[in-house]
């Protein structure tokens, strides 16, 4: 080999060495042989490393052209010897998985497996549940709409135009444009399933819309998903009383508290006309509900607002109603006596553990707090 | 929005006490969101005079002070500050006083031999600042026994409120003081501004290049004047609310800011070049110096007030740096102008500017004060300042601001629910402002008045793109002529109060009302349950994930990845729950628990169109079963996903016998112990072991098995009347089969083979051993059997069994290759 350097001057040298090593690579069908060709060139007595010791004897007129091609082998070789052990790395995966084989039209196993955690019900799930049985007794029925909405469904519709403040305070997330070069947004509230309902449902309507809402918001309160529940009432006579006698029903059904002081004040939501946010009695320092001086801001709610109506192609002369939503987080919070909301979509299997409700026990309308 | 009590009563004559006013606030629509009393912490503190400070006799340090508080004594206190002196007035703190800046209750003490009956304070005990250098020095007017807080003028309660968007009107105290009196807590004060009399020609005038910029102003220039700090109740007043006095005619433009909510901009007339003031849009990089500070390059969107020199101002959202009144001006002029609330909006978000001047115009201001706002300005400055007033200059024109509005009395029982007397809603609309136009039996018409720019303000629909032309144009209609009595009806059972509009439980349309959940809807909570109850912890995970994880799984188009995400890890839309769980699996496996069983029922999105967001229900097993006596810990495999994707499926009605399980299922599985389930052709479910590159990507100590139910797909199941159950007399006879078969051979194919050897006789068939090894030759595998005959009309004999067990070994032998074992 030392041979070799003294009799060449253009590299052919490296050249063969470039090419033999390739090739001896291709021949290379396992991660044992590829090895030998690795320590065959780049060890301590390999072919490669004995060419750059030899850089030393090279005459100094050629050592600088010498060393740089050298150089640039080296760095091929071992790109080459690289992507080689991928590749058998990848073929002997491929070749441990197709080994791997198991029958899957084999009968699955009579019952479940063991497990370290016994299995239950998520307090947002629960509460879904709860709610559904409490406004289904009222007549309401489910409704559903995508996670990813138009901008009309999210605000348009809903009486939020382009410019309006309110949209300032929804911290909504986009998607790329659509054909229609319209950005569609993760539905920040889902009041976006009011619209849905009234244009595929003739009133009389009672809705409640359990669901997914983001936005990019994130700190201790207010996490980038959360669940909210909507609901809407349309009929011909249904009027600011009813909204009341209904929020009050529920609320104390859900928190199963009899007397639970309710109040309502006025506020405004661009959907609704007149705008009510609605505070249950509790007593600030104890957590307890229902007793104590304090009160606790838990829905907004109002009288369907003419325009919404309208977009929807209901004449407000003939339709009338009232909307609400409120945080299915919140409720469930108070409720357990939770105090982080963050934990909710953790999956930590203490938590879950913790607060998980009983799979083989529905809610019924009798429990509270 | 913050104003202060004592401000407030300036408009309001009123008796109530705090508590009744922000109670009332808060349920008429302007929200209290706190209420903050300066003055209680401060109440032990009186104003005191040091009537000797000698040096402690033991200490260089310190001194000796003789204070007299005005309690007809004089105490000796014992005091470090190095500016305690002899006839200085400070504040003193009695024993038992709590120093709010330490948290410290005073008490009497004895300081290096000396007795110390009190304390003097620095601005920082008192909670009210910083400054720690010494004691607060009073002026020599300050009275002697009075309450520091008092004189301070920080016992007057600082009340905030939050202002809904519609509410333009309450970003002023007035406009506050308003709604109150029309609650019934008082009386209005009558606000006439007397005129100032003009005595010169203004030296500038305006102009209004672009009616984009600005639709009317109004100016006045000030001579003569001397500017310098404001008296002290105005200073008070600013700084209690959290502005920072600046100068005089400063200070009174920000007051009348929340005065009256009427934004107001004073420029230095001397500072200003050539005569003109401009109302125009501004040049794309037109820069600009505001009064904050800093530099802004505008947009030919921005509306700008210029001279002769480029913009002076970002008209109606900050002021700039090189016209603005410092203690010098002698020359001022008063800015009073309109602009549009949307351009204001756009232009304070586009260089993230927030104001007062902002907040105020994005909601729109009162048109029609504007004259009489800078009537009141101008004297208060003149008083303030000194010198003279020069005429009133404009451009542009007041905007027809004039609207009406119809409530039909029985509307406020239809619509509102509650029974109120029309002498009443009259009474309530014209407190508030509205001026009777009409009035009989059934109805009132009401004149809006100027500063209520929310109500029977006709605005734009935004109507479905596909309703019938018709009913979209009766709708509208209908919008038109309902809207601004929801309006009056609004404010009718705000100001009267929302809790005496009695509740009324919602009529039942039906005694026994239907099903709240479609069977589809049902599913949702009856997968969880399922799930749940074969042990599965039902989670509940973000929508998003990161983009590089999600293309583990399948594809991570960007149409799905957001464009705004909170962290670069949540940017893209998951293609299945399955992807968070693993993630949540592997969280749990860092906090020491690496055998989870982990299950959700949420959205998989392939694509943003609705029928693109898809219910899936995904479950994950990871690790093995737990040690117990009575069953051997084992590994988690493919099978326990299969078994669970059944479970559900047939919890959900699916039609178990049909389906069939190919060997087609997504990349993130292990190709070889995967299967995607079909009926027919439709993929109802994945099942498998996770791929082990996934795992290797996701750093997921396996092994891990998971399984995902498209719930959508699922058909709901056919309610059907069930027919008379099979009972036949005779006894069922079982026999065992031992196929040796290739190892490729599902073992589907051969219980599906014998199932069909005899349909009449054959009513099941199970696999009960599966052998491969030592005793097979290689590459085969031992299928074993139980096929059980059920005979209907008389008990088999020997001969029947004989022939159809013949054919149940034809029958697999035709089907797969298999042959008897021996």
């Amino acid at each position: 080999m030392t041979e070799a350097i003294t009799t060449t001057t253009a590299g052919d040298d490296l050249e063969a060495l470039r090419r033999e090593t390739e090739a001896a690579l291709a021949a290379a069908t396992d991660l044992r042989a590829w090895d030998a060709v690795r320590v065959a060139t780049l060890g301590r007595n390999g072919r490669l490393t004995a060419l750059l010791k030899g850089l030393a004897q090279v005459p100094a007129e050629q050592r600088r052209e010498r060393g740089a091609a050298l150089n640039r082998l080296k760095a091929e070789l071992e790109a080459a010897i690289e992507a080689r052990r991928a590749e058998l790395e990848q073929a002997a995966l491929a070749a441990r998985l197709r080994a791997e084989r198991l029958d899957v039209t084999l009968p699955p196993r009579p019952t479940a497996p063991g497990t370290a955690q016994d299995g239950g019900i998520h307090p947002i799930s629960r509460t879904v549940e709860e709610l559904t049985a409490i406004f289904g007794a009222m007549g309401f029925a489910v409704a559903e709409g995508p996670d990813i909405e138009s901008d009309w469904h999210n605000f348009g519709a809903l009486n939020i135009p382009e410019h309006h403040p309110a949209r300032q305070d929804h911290d909504t997330f986009y998607l790329p444009p659509g054909p229609d070069g319209r950005r569609p947004v993760l539905r920040t509230h889902t009041s976006p399933v009011q619209i849905r309902t009234m244009l595929t449902q003739e009133p009389p309507i009672r809705a409640i819309v359990p669901g997914r809402t983001y936005r990019a918001d994130h700190d201790a309160t207010h996490s980038p998903m959360f669940h909210q529940v909507e609901g809407l009432v349309i009929d011909r006579a249904i009027t600011l009383g009813h909204l009341k006698g209904c929020l009050i029903d529920f609320l104390r059904a859900f928190f199963g508290i009899r007397d639970l002081p309710v109040r309502f004040r006025a506020s405004y939501f661009p959907f609704t006309e007149p705008s009510m946010e609605v505070d249950i009695g509790w007593n600030r320092r104890t957590g307890e509900l229902g007793k104590g001086e304090d009160w606790l801001e838990i829905l907004g709610s109002g009288m369907v607002h003419p325009k919404v109506l309208a977009n929807c192609g209901l004449d407000p002369r003939v339709w009338q109603g009232f909307a609400f939503g409120m945080g299915i987080e919140r409720i469930a919070m108070l409720k357990q006596g939770m105090t982080d909301l963050r934990p909710f979509f953790e999956s930590d299997v203490r938590w879950l553990r913790h607060y998980r409700a009983d799979p083989l026990s529905p809610p019924s309308l009798a429990e509270g707090v | 929005m913050r104003f202060t009590l004592s401000w407030l009563r300036r408009h309001l004559d009123t008796d109530a006490p705090l508590a009744r006013i922000t109670g009332t606030l808060s349920a008429i629509g302007l929200e209290v969101e706190g209420v903050e009393d300066r003055a209680a912490p401060l109440a032990p503190f009186r104003i005191a005079r040091v009537v000797e400070a000698v040096p402690h006799p033991n200490a260089d340090r310190l001194r000796v002070c003789k204070v007299d508080a005005g309690e007809g004594r004089i105490v000796e206190v014992v005091c470090g500050a190095p500016n305690a002196r002899t006839g200085m007035k400070a504040v003193f703190a009695p024993p038992g006083s709590f120093i709010p800046g330490t948290g410290i209750t005073l008490k009497v003490g004895e300081i290096r031999g000396v007795r110390s009956n009190g304390m003097l304070l620095s601005a920082r005990e008192m909670g009210l600042g910083e400054d720690h250098t010494g004691i607060v020095e009073l002026p020599e007017e300050a009275p002697v026994g009075e309450s520091y807080a008092r004189w301070a003028g920080l016992d007057d309660p600082v009340i905030e409120i939050g202002v809904t968007p519609n509410r333009g009107d309450a970003l002023g105290v007035r406009g506050i003081a308003r709604d109150l009196a029309a609650a019934g807590l008082g009386t209005l004060r009558p606000w006439r501004p007397e005129p100032v009399p003009a005595r010169f020609a203004s030296p500038l005038r305006w102009e209004i290049a672009d009616p984009r910029a600005c639709t009317w102003v109004l100016g006045r220039a000030l001579r003569g004047l001397s500017n310098g700090p404001s008296p002290k109740w105005l200073q008070d007043q600013l700084t209690a609310i959290g502005l920072r006095p600046i100068n005089a005619l400063v200070d009174v433009t920000n007051w009348f800011t929340y005065d009256l909510g009427r934004p107001l901009h004073v420029f230095d007339v001397r500072k200003v070049k050539g005569g003109v003031l401009t109302m125009r849009m501004a040049r794309e990089g037109e820069r600009l110096v505001a009064l904050n500070g800093r530099e802004y390059v505008l947009t030919a969107e921005d509306g700008v007030i210029a001279d002769a020199a480029g913009a002076e101002a970002l008209g109606g959202i900050i002021g700039g740096e090189h016209t603005g009144c410092d203690e010098h001006t002698t020359e001022a002029f008063i800015e009073c102008a309109l602009f549009d609330p949307v351009r204001i909006a756009l232009s304070g978000r586009r260089h993230d500017i927030r104001t007062d001047a902002r907040a105020r115009f994005e909601r729109g201001v009162d048109p029609a004060l504007m004259p009489p706002a800078l009537e009141a300005a101008t004297r208060m400055m003149l008083e303030l300042c000194g010198g003279e007033a020069s005429e009133v200059v404009a451009a542009g024109a007041e905007p027809a601001w004039r609207r009406s509005a119809t409530l039909r009395f029985r509307r406020l029982a239809e619509f509102g629910g509650a029974e109120v007397p029309p002498e009443e809603a009259v009474a309530v609309l014209e407190r508030l402002g509205f001026a009777v136009e009409r009035r009989d039996a059934e109805s009132v018409t009401v004149a809006v008045p100027s500063w209520r720019n929310d109500i029977a303000q006709p605005g734009a629909l935004d109507q479905a793109p596909g309703l019938p032309a018709e009913r979209a144009r009766a709708a509208a209609e209908g919008c038109a002529e309902i809207e601004p009595e929801c309006d009056l009806i609004e404010e009718v059972l705000r100001i009267r109060g929302l809790d005496r509009v009695p509740p009324v439980s919602l009529p039942l349309a039906s005694p026994v009302p239907p099903p709240a959940l479609t069977p589809r809807q049902a599913r949702t909570a009856l997968a969880r349950r399922v799930l749940a109850a074969r042990g599965m912890l039902d989670c509940v995970s973000f929508g998003f994930l990161d983009s590089r994880l999600a293309a583990l799984f399948g594809e991570a188009p960007a149409a799905l990845r957001l464009e705004n995400p909170i962290a670069s890890d949540l940017d893209q839309m998951r293609p299945t729950p399955l992807a968070s769980l693993l993630l949540a699996a592997r969280r749990n496996a860092a906090r020491g628990f690496g055998d989870v069983a982990l299950a959700e029922v949420g959205g998989g999105y392939r694509d943003p169109t609705p029928e693109g967001q898809r219910e899936i229900a995904a479950g994950v097993r990871v690790g093995a079963t737990p040690r117990h006596w009575a069953e051997p810990s084992r590994r988690m495999d493919a099978m326990d996903a299969k078994g669970d994707a059944f479970a559900l499926l047939a919890a959900l009605g699916v039609p178990m016998p049909a389906l069939t399980v190919t060997a087609d299922a997504p990349g993130f599985y292990h190709p070889g112990r995967s299967g995607v389930v079909r009926q027919g052709k439709q993929a109802l479910a994945t099942f498998g072991e996770i791929h082990p590159q996934v795992l290797a990507a996701l750093d997921l100590p396996g092994p891990a098995v998971g399984f995902e139910v498209f719930l959508d797909a699922i058909p709901e199941p056919k309610r059907r009347r069930r027919g008379p159950p099979d009972l036949p007399p005779f006894q069922p006879v079982r026999r065992d089969f031992a196929f040796l078969v290739d190892e490729t051979v599902p073992a589907e194919a051969v219980l599906r083979a014998a199932r069909a050897a005899d349909r009449a006789l054959i009513s099941d068939v199970i696999l009960f051993d599966r052998y491969a090894g030592e005793r097979v030759p290689p590459g085969k595998v031992s299928l074993a059997i139980q096929v059980t005959l059920q005979p209907r009309e008389a008990t088999l004999t020997d001969t029947q069994i004989e022939a159809v067990a013949d054919k149940v070994v034809q029958a697999v032998a035709k089907a797969t290759g298999a042959v008897l074992r021996a």
